[in-house]
């Protein structure tokens, strides 16, 4: 069996977290490529329907940073 | 410097583009009369680009072979090699090239064809040279030769054995390619006169019709002998081939060349014997040495000074010729050596033939009478010698006929002149009756390479001499092509660029073209209102210290060098890495203050400011750079970090990450044998001799003012300092000593970034003062075209995915992901770029969109937040909104952190793609939305820096409004006497004060306080509170210049014991200085420790000043400074040096150990501990001083009323320390003074008119762009629950009363950030937020898995 890779949607704050995420990209940091990101432009944005559709989707986990 | 032609300024300039050195022209070019490229030509020849120097040489004429052989070469002469060794063989190369090139491969350049007809009289070099140049000029040119073949004395004069038919006849007939038609055997006069030329459309004619009759002798026998005839007739009638034996014995009267080719030409024709006579001595011969030489070596017998007297003959034939000796007077008026009779000295020759070569003139015939011709007393034709134009308007006339026989090259540049001046006169311009004369020879030339070793010139082959005489056969032959590149590599390219304009040909962008390779230096003038110099420094050059070996020993290096080591593009990629041996280094020690503050090695007394942090820097990133122990040690004098945060840095340097502090001046620096390594030797502070051995050294270079600045400032008639940096006043630090001439930067004192950015723009600030008028009237407003209405239109979308490099292409699949796009709903077109952000692309992208219709355009590549505005300018730039655009993040958020894991990295990329795309096809535009900005200040604080940006802002025509918290304006500098420059700061605030209150454009609020504030950039409403009564100003911009004070303390009795003073309190009572005796300062109290970890940067210099005034109206007194680092950066140096010559004691105390002060009778007792002496010093002082520490005002709640940041000490943060000094990250709020750290007044003003600069740059646009990102409620779907008002942090969404309906939320734009917060609250799904849409995000979600 193939081992589970999991699926994870991240909403990610324009200001803050999307711009960490583009550091640590800078800053060549290596982590698991199972990440997909939704830019918002504040974590605040994120509907509790979001996640949900996010699930609904068959996504693994849902990360919000901000 | 060893570097060609064309180069790059330096490796990493931007434009990466390549500059051309021109300076002046090869003196080997400027000798040639034809102005020939010679160094273009050797050079091409040493590169074996043969064609390529032909193609030069046909630049300047049509006969490269020709020339190739029987140049006299005068620009040999001047060859700059014959300074090292022998001249270059520049003729030799010209014939080799020839050699190699069919000229019939040489294409004919384009030429625009003209109507206009020339005739040309004479098919000589003269009438050939003119006939190509007007031909390539595009000019109907016939040429009309009376002899039966073209070339003139070329063909009829020089002998086959020195230009052989074949070469003379394959130039000639390349003539005809250009179309230039040649009539031979047509005399003129006789087949055609002049007048018919006319008449069958020539407009112009040129007369080159040579000097064909030879001057006579003028001695008895030549009218009557048989066998005497002139050198031209002789050599014409053998080369018409009338004359094909000769026997007998030949004398050649002459010493030029036709007296050399007649005799050789004699021997071949089968005479017994000839002798040419040449009254002069072999010196004074006009042909070449080594053309001599052959001649005597095929048996021709030379009588040097030697004359004939008459011809004697037998039966009217001649039997001889009789001669006498001469000698040569001293040089004449003309410089020329006459020769004169020697008595008693005939000789005679035996004879058959007796041939003058003593001169020509031109068989002028029936032709200058015939057309009124002016000839003058030589029989010459007279012109005018710059056009060459006779007394005939349309007759020109050039070459022999007008100066007598004279070389090819000569014609030849008639030739080049006479076509100039015939197309000006064709086209109908003015001819110039007067002209320049040429300018002296520039010359500044490239300087022989320093160790140029001599090299032999290239000797030439020829044709042994037993071949020789029984035919024509050319004896000079063409040197090998090994020999001919060693002999073009001797050439010093004198001239910088030769002009080959191979960069030209093989410059494919087009960028070198024959324009842009002409641009020159040019002198421009600019008419400008102000001027600002920021000029910069050189660092410090310490090859002139010779005991730091930094000259001779590779692992010494500059700070500079180190910079380049750290660096990721620098010579070793960033990683660690030391000269010598490319090893680690795994100790290296930093040496501070080399040129700087040194007399004694250097005439820099001043300090350079930056040198310490930088050392320190440089040490903590190399030891994070080491992935091993790397000892790092830092060898200085006082540790100057006077900045804002260096003091952390510094101590974090040392307690962090371990780097060692060692206050010593290092004096000598040994190697240690048979390693690269090098022993340091240096005392410390208590007198212990050390050494230490370190792999690598760094040394600290200091900031000095280059040359070239000093010049500039010479120039321009300011002043300078004693160390060269520009004099300006302390309270206007930005203007020089000259009106309308500005200062930043380095050039103005030796100093950091932050400040030298502040400087930048408090020297804009005042240059835009006295040009506020003329704001905005050279201003181009950028216009974008008409947006395309995409109403109804299905989505076309448009992907470019970016390879950025290798940065994604070498990680993701792109290929892949181009093609998977292409298979994505809506997608119309897809494209792969190397760099999707080059300027090309953007271009390309353009016009994509409007080719394809494309109505949405996705770019996958970097990440929106540094690249989103350069392609929503692009997509604009088509037509499209800007808001119809996404972009895919594979770069940060991919390629580079999945590098290890290229499937996954290129599945990734698929999927951002995909998701970019679902959520492109529900982008629509969004109109823009502007507000428009109130045009005035409101300051807080209305100490000096509140004050000048009150009066930047007042004197731009901005109203400005200060707010001040006491009843007075001043703040600090109240208490302050004068600057460190000694101006009088008393006399200058009033007048501050003054013009403050007085300017009608200043209102000043005192006893005020702020106590509230709303808005945003362009508009801010701040509630102000004066006296009981509160006010709201409405405002465009916040200027924050809280200010600062000296901090209480409680050490050293301060408050307890009336001799225990504060900062002025002393300066301010003159009545206690008067009788004291010894005074102590004690620096840094509450600085630079646990609770202020900051340096107060200003009470080093405050201190010393006061001691100085101290000593000077009391030198008896005694004054001492205890202190732990004496940081009077710059210039500031020059007073702890006076300070310190003047007798004030300078002791260092420890923080761990500081002077102790008890009470004792009439005085205090100071005990300090002197680490030189390692004892403890006991002071009876009358007075001690305390320089406390600097602190800011309560900021707390400014900060929380405008929402800016604090640091841990109360300073307010700026947005970058470097980038962004004077301005918060919130638009329209900035920042000056000590609120942002401590500092000196002159850096106060210069920040206080910097920040007005950046605010002015809001105001003066009139209104501001506001996202319009933002939220949007429908009205249909509200119900007023007012949960959105809640929660929105800025107060951008209120409840409005709707009749009938009760309350429902509106929107408020100007002040909405559009974060979402009420589109995600709203219960009823009432509110949306343009651009990041419900339907928007869910598509991305939907699209993500």
């Amino acid at each position: 069996m193939k081992e589970f890779e999991p699926k994870i949607v991240a909403f990610l704050c324009n200001w803050c977290a999307y711009a960490g995420a583009d550091l640590a990209g800078v800053s060549r940091l290596q982590y698991p490529p199972n990440i997909r990101t939704v830019r918002v432009m504040c974590s605040g944005r994120v509907d509790p329907l979001f996640v949900l559709q996010a699930f609904k989707q068959g996504c693994d986990g849902v990360l919000v940073a901000g | 410097m060893d570097r060609k032609a064309v180069y790059k300024p330096y490796a990493q300039a931007i434009p990466g583009a390549f500059a051309i050195e021109k300076i002046d022209t090869a003196p080997c070019r400027v000798a040639c009369p034809a102005n020939l490229n010679v160094q273009g030509y050797v050079a091409m020849v040493k590169m074996g680009k043969y064609r390529e120097a032909v193609e030069i040489i046909m630049q300047d004429l049509p006969f490269p072979g020709i020339l190739g052989r029987i140049c006299p070469h005068g620009c040999e002469k001047s060859c700059r090699r014959l300074e090292l060794d022998e001249a270059i063989s520049i003729r030799e190369l010209k014939r080799v090239a020839a050699d190699h090139v069919d000229l019939s491969d040489i294409p004919v350049p384009e030429i625009t064809s003209r109507n206009e007809k020339v005739a040309i009289i004479g098919s000589g070099p003269a009438g050939l040279t003119a006939a190509y140049f007007l031909a390539l000029d595009g000019y109907q040119v016939s040429v009309y030769e009376s002899m039966p073949e073209a070339g003139g004395m070329m063909r009829y004069g020089i002998p086959e054995h020195r230009l052989p038919r074949t070469v003379l006849d394959a130039e000639i007939e390349n003539l005809k390619r250009y179309g230039i038609q040649i009539h031979t055997h047509t005399v003129i006069g006789r087949d055609i006169t002049i007048e018919e030329l006319r008449e069958h459309g020539a407009s112009a004619i040129f007369l080159a019709i040579g000097a064909w009759k030879g001057l006579k002798l003028r001695i008895p026998g030549e009218e009557t002998s048989q066998g005497v005839s002139d050198v031209t007739a002789f050599l014409r009638e053998v080369h018409l081939g009338n004359l094909k034996k000769l026997g007998g014995k030949i004398v050649i009267i002459g010493g030029g060349h036709s007296a050399l080719d007649a005799a050789r030409v004699a021997l071949r024709l089968g005479a017994g014997e000839a002798h040419i006579l040449y009254r002069r001595s072999r010196t004074e011969m006009l042909a070449e040495p080594e053309e001599v030489e052959e001649t005597e070596k095929e048996g021709v017998k030379i009588h040097f000074l030697s004359a004939p007297i008459s011809i004697s003959s037998k039966n009217e034939k001649v039997t001889g010729i009789e001669c006498i000796r001469t000698r040569l007077t001293e040089k004449d008026t003309t410089g020329r050596r006459r020769p004169i009779p020697v008595e008693g000295s005939e000789f005679f020759i035996e004879a058959n033939y007796i041939i003058p070569a003593i001169g020509q003139e031109p068989d002028l015939g029936n032709l200058a009478k015939a057309q009124d011709l002016k000839v003058s007393k030589w029989n010459l034709l007279e012109v005018n010698p710059e056009t060459l134009q006779t007394n005939i308007p349309d007759i020109f006339a050039g070459g022999d006929v007008i100066s007598g026989p004279a070389t090819v090259i000569e014609a030849v540049e008639a030739g080049q002149r006479v076509a100039k001046y015939i197309a000006k006169y064709l086209q109908g311009e003015e001819l110039p009756a007067e002209w320049q004369d040429e300018p002296p020879m520039g010359t500044n030339w490239v300087a022989p390479p320093k160790d140029e070793p001599t090299k032999d010139r290239l000797k030439i082959p020829t044709l042994p001499v037993e071949k020789r005489i029984s035919g024509y056969e050319e004896v000079n032959l063409c040197a090998d092509e090994e020999s001919a590149k060693q002999e073009a590599d001797r050439c010093l390219n004198c001239g910088g660029c030769c002009e080959c304009y191979q960069c030209v040909a093989v410059c494919e962008a087009e960028a070198v073209t024959l324009e842009t390779h002409a641009q020159q230096e040019e002198t421009t003038t600019i008419n400008v209102g102000s001027v600002v110099l920021a000029p910069g420094f050189q660092p410090f050059d310490p090859s002139k210290f010779d005991n730091y070996n930094y000259a001779s020993h590779p692992n010494i290096i500059t700070s500079t060098e180190f910079e380049r080591i750290l660096s990721a593009t620098g010579p070793f990629m960033g990683h660690l890495t030391r000269i010598s041996d490319k090893k680690e280094p795994k100790k290296i020690a930093w040496f501070q203050c080399i040129g700087s503050r040194d007399l004694n090695r250097c005439d820099n007394p001043y300090c350079s400011s930056v040198c310490c942090m930088y050392a320190v820097k440089e040490a903590v990133i190399a030891k994070e750079h080491a992935d091993y122990d790397l000892d790092c040690a830092i060898f200085f004098m006082d540790m100057r970090t006077p900045g804002k945060d260096f003091e952390k840095y510094y101590n974090d340097a040392k307690d962090k990450h371990g780097v060692r502090f060692i206050r010593s001046r290092v004096h000598t620096i040994d190697r240690v044998p048979e390693t690269d390594d090098l022993e340091v030797r240096y005392v410390t502070e208590s007198g212990e001799e050390k050494k230490e051995i370190f792999d690598m050294i760094v040394l600290s270079v200091g900031m000095e003012i280059s040359p070239e600045t000093i010049n500039l400032a010479n120039n321009l008639g300011i002043d300078l300092t004693q160390g060269n940096f520009c004099e300006t006043k302390n309270f206007k630090p930005f203007a020089t000593s000259r009106d309308g001439i500005f200062v930043c930067g380095a050039f103005q004192g030796p100093k950091d970034i932050p400040e030298s950015v502040m400087e930048a723009s408090a020297a804009a600030c005042s240059a835009g003062v006295s040009l506020a008028p003329a704001r905005g009237s050279l201003i181009k407003e950028k216009a974008f075209p008409d947006e395309t209405d995409i109403t109804g239109e299905e989505p076309r979308i448009g992907i470019f995915v970016c390879n950025c490099g290798i940065n994604i292409g070498g990680i993701a699949d792109v290929p892949a992901v181009v093609e998977y796009a292409k298979g994505l709903p809506n997608v119309a077109y897809v494209e792969e770029n190397l760099f999707t952000c080059s300027q090309d692309t953007q271009k390309q992208m353009a016009e994509v969109i409007k080719e394809q219709n494309l109505n949405r355009i996705v770019v996958a590549a970097c990440t929106p937040r540094t690249h989103e505005p350069l392609f929503q300018e692009t997509i604009r730039n088509a037509g499209l909104n800007e808001y119809l655009f996404d972009m895919a993040n594979i770069r940060n958020q991919c390629t580079w952190v999945h590098s290890d894991d290229k499937e996954h990295a290129t599945e990734k990329s698929k999927d951002l793609v995909r998701m970019a795309v679902a959520r492109a096809s529900l982008l629509e535009p969004i109109p823009d939305i502007s507000v428009d900005v109130n045009p005035s200040a409101l300051i807080i604080g209305g100490g000096v820096a509140g004050m000048t940006t009150a009066l930047g802002f007042a004197d731009q025509g901005f109203p400005a409004i200060i707010v001040e918290k006491s009843s007075v304006l001043g703040g600090a500098a109240r208490d302050l006497s004068k600057t460190w420059k000694g101006q009088d700061i008393q006399q200058y605030l009033s007048e501050l004060v003054d013009k403050v209150e007085q300017h009608s454009d200043i209102k000043v609020l005192r006893n005020a306080e702020v106590v509230g504030a709303s808005g945003f950039v362009g508009n801010f409403e701040t509630q102000v509170v004066v006296g009981n009564q509160t006010e709201t100003v409405e405002h465009g911009v916040v200027m924050v210049a809280t200010g600062g004070k000296a901090a209480d303390t409680e050490e050293y009795l301060y408050g307890k014991n009336p001799r225990v003073t504060r900062w002025h309190d002393l300066e301010h009572d003159p009545e206690k200085l008067k009788n004291a005796e010894i005074i102590v300062f004690i620096q840094c109290v509450g600085s630079r420790d646990e609770n202020r970890p900051y340096c107060s940067r200003i009470c080093c210099t405050g201190s010393i000043l006061q001691a100085i005034s101290i000593k000077q109206s009391n030198p008896d007194a005694r004054v001492f400074i205890l202190y732990r680092d004496i940081r009077t950066y710059g210039e500031k140096e020059y007073l702890y040096k006076k300070a310190r010559e003047m007798g004030v004691v300078f002791v260092r105390y420890s923080l761990d150990n500081k002077p102790k002060i008890t009470e004792i009778e009439n005085g205090l007792q100071v005990d300090v501990f002197d680490p030189i002496l390692q004892k403890n010093l006991r002071i009876q002082a009358d007075y001690v001083n305390l320089a406390t520490a600097i602190e800011p005002a309560q900021n707390h709640k400014i900060s929380e009323f405008y929402k800016i940041p604090l640091n841990a000490e109360n300073f307010f943060m700026e947005a970058h320390a470097k980038l962004r000094p004077v301005e918060f990250a919130n638009d329209g709020i900035f920042l000056c003074g000590l609120a942002h750290y401590p500092k000196a007044m002159e850096e106060s003003i210069s920040q206080a008119m910097a920040a007005t600069s950046r605010a002015i740059t809001v105001l003066a646009k009139g209104s501001v762009q506001i996202s319009p990102l933002v939220s949007q409620v429908d009205a249909e779907k509200c119900i007023g629950c007012g949960l959105c008002a809640e929660v929105c942090p800025f107060n951008a969404i209120m409840l409005e009363e709707i009749e009938g309906k009760g309350y429902r939320a509106k929107n408020i734009s100007a002040s909405c950030k559009g974060c979402g917060l009420c589109a995600s609250s709203c219960p009823q799904q009432a509110i949306d937020m343009l651009h990041f849409r419900d339907r928007q995000i869910v598509a991305s979600i939907c699209a993500a898995v």
